[in-house]
């Protein structure tokens, strides 16, 4: 959540915070606490050294800035206002100019690195997450996490060329050495292209997609099976070795069952020269411990290091390059189930501070340095010792807010058996998956759930699909102790800080309602669709089978539960819970288990008794009306 | 030219004279290039080298062709095949092509994607990876694509039940049908979009124009109705029913089952087989090279049309051997003896790569290689 989003509503509502916490405290019980607290934490998130080594440039996400530290001394030289939830930073080739993503505005900073200040704002496209400039500084190129695309923009005018496929919730992007591709990440699984007779039971497929920068064309999308979250991708610098941080969920099998063969693996695929023409999959966790959430990736200049920021093991890990490729030439194809094959080049796991994210490496190649998001600090790793030899603070809060801790417990993964998952293992930066998950230990296969988004969640409990939690404090308390983490159970405290921190995530901007725009014709066509009463023959549509009466309220939930058809042969019950609309268009799949893989599936294929609302009057046009309104929610 | 029955009407009584006079007009702006040149001369000449399954092509029956630089797009009747380095491969249903009949290719150039219209859904074809767009799964009108055509960031798709247009950014669908536009029939065959222009053809309802700056509809129809007959040359559109379509420098050409049309937004000009070089009036596919110069596939044969005079690429409806006939301004037929012709005289797409041809047909694929 941004600072300046926080300020607004802190100030009022601070004091009614400490009053529900001590309350919860009095009772000894945790409670569903309404406001947030203020403190003005940087939040660095990524980290990069000036081409001559010189300074560091941090940006700071909560802040929305980016510090610029003296190298040498730590010491701040200057802090650089930029947008909203600030999220990419690269430099010029020049090393003239620095950009930042503002992933909430739309927008990017360009920042004169000699001035050290905002010398123009351009306009790109939704969420811009990844930024990077050719080689030859002519053009440049963003990450649209919403667009599920990669903008080309001139990089003198910031005019946007083109705009090009890039995988689903695309994220970061990497020049190779050479300056010849640029390698494109993205966060979210890609949608299945063939559909199965198991529509949700699908193991994930992600991709790196990979542009020809000459030609400013995609010329490849590299499969990535079975994973979904992928991240920072870095190359040694003769380009022979690329690695890219990734997650692999293990879906299609019950959750519950933790510490049988695991709910997630983490691992590396590794690419190029080095590793021959199919890309290696490589796990990055250890028989007793997991490498929970790897983000950032660098490789040492002199190649004999690889360096992985795993935020949810709040750990940097170090492994042996030539280690690596001999274990790897040793054992083709992928080893991800083998959580031996670690030992063979882990050469550290490194303490560092709270969810680490963005790495990077000095020069000489003698320090990396690493942005602790939750700690407010930069870590600096010696890398011939391969430990934090000191560590930079950020001068945030001393204070640990309520909501501070409740995000902690967010992001950590310490919680859990193993410490293997934590809250953000599925909800990819406090959002959602795009994965149906096996959940409940009610026998294998049954119960597929789909993930849902957990922004602006405040007002829509119950919670679980079939509406079983009353409350946040008993979905993320009791059910997540008992069936995820399989390990410590939380105090009251710590839930009451989470339940905090879940309940104060604001919806992100919604990109097909802007602010203060006018809806469309289609939208309002599709509205009126939304609330009508009778159908097209003039017929009354009963209250129950209306959109609005279930998905009613300022959330789209009547909090309610109802049977829509939609019930398999593998389900408990058909009584479901009404979702909430916020920002549907970006949450696919949908209904309880997945099933339908795009808004229209839902009437297309699994409405046919028209149970799910009377659509089914509706023509193709009409339908695409009603569609172009929910994304309006 | 007008645009609806009233106005058609009042056109059909100007003076035959006038509209005679305006036609020479237009075809006088019209020259060739080099008229001084013999029409055998000016007309290009090919060596046509063909592509079958014999030689890596996944079916004999290629529906569309599409150049994308060094590389080849070809639509088949059993999958998308694609020529590089002098090898074929080729996309199925298993790589996630929406169907193995694949009826129309357009290219966005300035991505490199290949938009694939096929007989069940619209395929996106990226740089190897395919996604595919139907009318469950999105806001496509209809499964049978007959025609997709790409225009900045809009891809606009020609179906069996009316047109619509995906726009890339924003990931909205906007539908075309009887409901929104003068389309009376909605088996939409062809659409050509250009920032300024978007024209559909369609089977028995004519062809429409989209105005894309002020949004109106115009509906050019055939003024003899659906009467296989022409009464007035040049009066209008040849026939209802339009196979495919072309909007380049403001000129709209447009292929019928019965016949070829012309027009410059004053006059039409029309070809049939009776007064031009065209080798049969049932014209499956055009493709224009300019305003003056165009294309046209045939179920007897390929023609070509340089604003005067006409050549003809086949095998002899007489021997099947290969033949070139050559059509000059005052309608003297002269033949040229060649060694190839395209791979069947059934001709369904065209496409240009430099100054070669490439040649979809109903028997194989078929590469025109320009003879200086």
């Amino acid at each position: 959540m941004s600072q300046r989003l926080r300020t607004q509503c802190g100030l009022t509502c601070c004091l009614l915070a400490v009053a529900l916490m001590t309350a919860a405290l009095w009772n000894g019980r945790p409670v569903q606490a309404d406001a947030v607290d203020d403190e003005n934490y940087a939040s660095p998130l990524e980290v990069l050294v000036s081409p001559d080594g010189a300074r560091l440039y941090v940006l700071c996400q909560q802040s929305e800035e980016v510090r610029v530290l003296d190298a040498t001394t730590t010491k701040t030289i200057a802090k650089v206002d930029v947008g909203r939830v600030p999220r990419g930073i690269a430099l010029s080739t020049d090393g003239r100019r620095l950009f930042v993503t503002n992933s909430w505005d739309d927008t990017l900073s360009v920042i004169d690195t000699n001035k050290l200040a905002v010398t123009a704002t351009w306009p790109v496209a939704a969420e811009p997450t990844g930024v990077v400039e050719d080689k030859a500084g002519k053009r440049l190129y963003v990450a649209n996490r919403i667009s599920n695309d990669i903008a080309v923009l001139n990089a003198e005018t910031g005019e946007e060329e083109k705009r090009l496929l890039a995988g689903r919730g695309a994220s970061y992007l990497t020049l190779s050495p050479d300056g010849s591709r640029i390698y494109a990440t993205h966060i979210y699984p890609n949608p299945p292209r063939v559909r199965s007779e198991l529509d949700n039971r699908i193991a994930p497929e992600s991709e790196i997609t990979v542009i020809d920068t000459a030609r400013a064309v995609v010329v490849d999308h590299m499969p990535l099976h079975r994973i979904a979250g992928v991240f920072h991708l870095a190359f040694s610098t003769d380009g022979r070795l690329g690695a890219v941080a990734e997650y692999h969920p293990k879906n299609t099998v019950p959750l519950a069952h933790l510490e049988h063969d695991g709910a997630f693996g983490y691992s590396l695929t590794l690419f190029g020269a080095d590793v021959g023409k199919t890309p290696v999959e490589v796990p990055l966790d250890e028989l007793e411990r997991y490498a929970s959430r790897p983000f950032g990736v660098v490789i040492t200049p002199d190649k004999s290091r690889i360096y992985v920021s795993c935020g949810g093991s709040e750990v940097v890990l170090a492994i042996d390059v030539q280690r690596l490729l001999r274990y790897v030439s040793l054992h083709p194809g992928s080893n991800i189930r083998d959580l031996a094959a670690s030992a063979n080049y882990m050469v550290a796991r490194i303490p560092v501070g709270h969810e680490p994210r963005g790495l990077a490496v000095s020069r000489d190649g003698s320090k990396v340095y690493v942005a602790n998001r939750l700690e407010d600090s930069i870590g600096v790793i010696d890398t011939h010792t391969d430990r934090v030899a000191s560590t930079i603070t950020l001068d945030g809060p001393k204070k640990i807010s309520a909501l501070r801790r409740g995000e902690l417990t967010f992001y950590t993964s310490r919680q859990s058996f193993q410490g293997q998952i934590g809250c953000a293992s599925c909800h990819i930066d406090s959002t959602f998956d795009g994965l149906a998950w096996d959940l409940e230990p009610d026998g294998f296969g049954r119960d597929i759930v789909d993930n849902r988004l957990i922004e602006d969640i405040k007002g829509t409990e119950p919670f679980k699909w079939n509406g079983g939690n009353p409350s946040i404090p008993v979905e993320c308390g009791v059910r997540t102790e008992k069936y995820f983490w399989r390990a410590e159970n939380y105090d009251d405290l710590t839930l009451t800080d989470l339940t905090l921190y879940i309940r104060s995530l604001p919806p992100r901007p919604n990109r097909w309602r802007l602010q203060g725009r006018e809806m469309t014709l289609a939208q309002e066509r599709g509205k009126a669709i939304f609330e009508r009463s009778m159908d097209k023959f003039g017929n009354p549509i009963a209250e129950k089978n209306r959109c609005s009466y279930c998905h009613s309220g300022p959330k789209g939930t009547s909090q309610k539960s109802f049977d829509v058809g939609t019930r398999k042969a593998t389900d408990n019950t058909g009584l479901l819970d009404t979702p909430q609309l916020t920002n549907i268009a970006l949450t696919a799949p949908y209904l309880h288990d997945g099933s339908a893989h795009t808004l229209e599936e839902i009437w297309t294929v699994y409405n046919p008794e028209d149970k799910h609302g009377r659509t089914n009057d509706l023509t193709k046009d009409e339908l695409n009306d009603l569609i172009e309104y929910l994304r309006t929610r | 030219m007008t645009n609806c029955a009233n106005r058609k009407s009042l056109a059909m009584m100007l003076p035959m004279a006038l509209a005679f006079a305006m036609g020479i007009a237009a075809l006088a702006q019209d020259k060739p290039a080099a008229p001084q040149l013999l029409a055998t001369q000016a007309l290009p000449h090919f060596k046509f080298e063909n592509f079958t399954t014999a030689n890596g092509l996944p079916d004999n029956h290629v529906f569309t062709v599409l150049v994308d630089g060094e590389r080849i797009w070809a639509g088949t009747e059993n999958g998308l095949a694609v020529y590089e380095d002098h090898v074929w491969k080729t996309y199925t249903t298993k790589d996630g092509l929406a169907h193995r009949a694949v009826l129309s290719l357009a290219l966005d150039k300035r991505s490199g994607d290949v938009w694939a219209g096929t007989m069940a859904g619209l395929s996106r074809v990226s740089g190897g990876r395919i996604d595919t767009y139907t009318q469950l799964n999105s806001g496509l009108s209809n499964d049978v694509v007959y025609g997709v055509s790409v225009e900045g960031e809009h891809v606009w798709v020609a179906t069996a039940a009316g047109a619509c247009m995906l726009n890339t950014r924003t990931g909205q669908w906007t539908l075309y049908n009887e409901r929104n536009t003068p389309m009376v029939e909605i088996w939409v065959y062809g659409v050509s979009a250009t920032p300024s222009k978007v024209y559909f053809a369609v089977w028995g309802s004519g062809l429409l124009e989209l105005d894309q700056k002020t949004g109106r509809w115009d509906k050019y129809e055939d003024p003899d109705g659906e009467n296989e007959i022409v009464l007035f040359k040049d009066q209008g559109l040849i026939h209802e029913i339009v196979t495919s379509v072309n909007y380049v420098d403001k000129i709209v050409w447009a292929a019928t089952y019965f016949g070829d049309s012309r027009y410059d937004g004053r006059y039409w000009h029309n070809f049939l087989t009776k007064d031009s070089g065209l080798p049969s009036n049932f014209t499956n596919t055009l493709k224009a090279v300019d305003a003056n110069r165009c294309w046209f596939g045939t179920d007897k044969g390929l023609a070509y049309y340089d604003g005067v005079n006409w050549a003809v690429y086949r095998n002899s409806l007489k021997d099947g051997k290969p033949e070139m006939t050559v059509r000059d301004a005052a309608g003297k037929i002269t033949s040229i003896a060649v060694s190839s012709a395209p791979a069947h005289n059934y001709i369904l797409g065209i496409d240009f790569q430099g100054s070669d041809l490439w040649v979809a047909t109903a028997k194989g694929l078929s590469h025109g290689i320009h003879q200086p």
